[in-house]
């Protein structure tokens, strides 16, 4: 049975329809890729499966159970979601922002876990800085780490590289996929798609609202869904560190 | 920096101090035998000046400022925004409008009603703000909306004021409103003080939800919190506690702004941990306030409430010029 399942689930925000009869399965140990042009819907699909948009029709499970037959807590416990917008109203130390992702969930030992998500997405040195005085990158890792501070069966993450040095974004994709192998189902927003095409599993291409491909990474990221939805010419080239997308726009 | 327990036993100390000067200034003078008969004689004039004058206005002082401290550290959780403080987004002015309402309405003789007036009106207030404020990103936009709420609220006030029949009704609230400590009995200290612990155990209930609000609504929601229980909680705590204040003292601006900014360092700005430091100072700064308008020489006592927005707004300035430099996280 699949982690988590997406079965025609559509979402309408101010009553303009955003995402059409999304469907869509991730298996534990898989990590699935969400691509698209910007305004395309990627968020909105993954704030539903996160439980943040009450799907108009169709609906949403984990584990095989619709998700609003969960208690929040159990939500809390099933699904970790890491946000697009990097907020952070108070200038807290690192250590307890990652905290702050188990800390309600009666997690024990939640201090030692939180050191060990920030040394894994390499700013455990940064522990006890406040994140006000962090560049953007340093913050964009802390809540990756508490995001990661849980054993949540199913990670969602909304374009958690953006704005990463090529090192950092690297180590972040790293440890994702690491998740993943660890049986966790790991639904993230990418916007590198050589990026996409050489850490996940399978590729979900949103465009206009809707999944318009979902497949291995290059057999969804097709010279013409790459022309068709993002607008650009594109070709695959192997290389020894994985697949490369050589672009030009049309 | 100084770490969270050591300020809290500082404030303690500084708050027992402060209170014990506050007892034994005033315009009689009291020495040593006056003291003595004032507690061996319940039936004395000195103990008349000490237990029935002096302690309740000293009390109220401390416990009024205790409850906007908690009221200001509440909203700037719930809000995500340092400037959110009771005075200044409308609360303190929603639960005033309320309560000269029911003053000039004629409510004033039935115990309780006006307190009751101002709990309504600061919930009013509080629960407008929190529907705003989940779907205003932006903290610049809502503290606009809560400098419209307040300015509303005022000029509600004065249509109370300018319908008003009655002169000395209108100069009563008048007074009220001016916010003030002086005169207040041994009911008006039971009163903010049941009304501090209530507000203190909601603050309590709603603690978590204000840490994870830290991350935003998104992340807050998807954590797995009960957020809109945990905001009722929060919202309750902040209404009860500067509602009550208000009913109390007036009005009385700023110190639910300057008592948690005056803290946040030393609780490295957790929101949750910052309530009974912030409490603490709250009471200190407004025991201070009010003896320093009982010090400086004018020919009518300075009302509290004026004192405290003639030191606040500045600071509130200079917190709005720093505070714009942190939002851009």
């Amino acid at each position: 049975m699949s982690l988590l399942t997406l079965h025609e689930a559509s979402v309408e925000i101010e009553r303009k329809p955003v995402l059409l009869q999304a469907s869509l399965s991730v298996e534990g140990g898989e990590m699935v890729a969400i691509c698209g042009p910007n305004g395309a819907g990627k968020s909105t699909l993954l704030k539903l499966a996160a439980g943040l948009h009450k799907p108009k029709a169709g609906h949403v499970a984990i584990h095989g159970r619709d998700l609003k037959t969960l208690s929040s807590h159990q939500r809390g416990e099933a699904v970790a979601y890491l946000a697009q917008e990097r907020l952070i109203a108070w200038n807290l130390p690192a250590i307890e922002v990652a905290a702050l992702g188990g800390l309600h969930l009666g997690q024990s030992d939640i201090m030692g876990r939180a050191q060990r998500a920030l040394d894994m997405v390499g700013v455990g040195h940064l522990a006890m800085r406040g994140v006000a005085d962090m560049s953007g990158g340093e913050r964009a890792r802390v809540l990756l780490a508490r995001a990661m501070v849980t054993d949540a069966p199913v990670l969602i993450a909304d374009e958690p590289v953006a704005g990463l040095d090529p090192d950092a974004e690297l180590l972040v994709l790293e440890r994702l996929r690491e998740r993943a192998e660890g049986h966790s189902a790991v639904l993230l927003s990418l916007h590198d798609l050589s990026a996409a095409a050489k850490f996940a599993d399978r590729v979900i291409v949103v465009a206009d609202g809707r999944i318009v491909a979902d497949a291995k990474p290059l057999d969804a990221l097709t010279p013409d869904i790459l022309r068709e939805h993002f607008r650009i010419a594109g070709q695959w080239i192997e290389t020894e560190n994985g697949p490369l997308l050589a672009t030009r726009r049309l | 920096m100084i770490r969270s327990s050591v300020l809290i036993a500082v404030l303690i100390v500084a708050l027992v101090l402060a209170v014990a000067f506050a007892v034994s200034f005033g315009e009689t003078v009291l020495d040593l035998a006056a003291y003595g008969r004032a507690f061996t004689d319940p039936s004395s004039g000195e103990a008349a000046v000490l237990w029935q004058i002096r302690l309740p206005r000293a009390l109220c002082a401390l416990l009024v400022g205790a409850a906007l401290g908690l009221a200001g550290a509440v909203m700037q959780g719930l809000l995500r925004n340092p400037l959110a403080e009771p005075g200044v987004i409308g609360v303190s002015g929603t639960a005033a409008c309320a309560a000269a309402m029911a003053i000039i309405a004629g409510f004033a003789a039935i115990p309780g009603a006006v307190e009751v007036a101002a709990l309504v009106g600061a919930a009013l207030a509080g629960g407008l703000l929190v529907v705003v404020g989940a779907r205003l990103k932006a903290p610049e936009a809502l503290i606009l909306f809560g400098v419209a709420l307040s300015s509303f609220s005022g000029a509600a006030t004065a249509l109370i004021f300018n319908l008003s029949p009655s002169p000395v009704a209108s100069a009563e609230v008048m007074s009220w409103l001016l916010g003030s400590v002086a005169n207040r009995s041994w009911f008006d200290v039971m009163w903010v003080a049941v009304a501090l612990g209530i507000s203190a155990f909601f603050a309590r209930l709603a603690l978590s939800g204000l840490r994870m609000l830290t991350l935003g609504e998104d992340v807050a929601r998807a954590s797995g919190l009960p957020l809109a229980q945990l905001r009722v909680w929060a919202l309750l705590a902040a209404a009860v506690a500067s509602g009550a204040a208000v009913a109390v003292a007036g009005v009385i601006g700023f110190v639910g702004l300057a008592a948690p900014h005056l803290v946040r360092s030393s609780v490295r700005g957790d929101p949750g941990r910052i309530l009974l430091p912030s409490a603490l100072m709250g009471g200190l700064i407004l025991v201070l306030a009010d003896l320093a308008t009982r010090l400086i020489p004018t020919d009518q006592e300075l009302k509290l409430g004026v004192f405290t927005a003639l030191i606040g707004a500045p600071l509130f300035a200079i917190m709005a010029w720093r505070a714009a430099r942190e939002w851009r996280l």
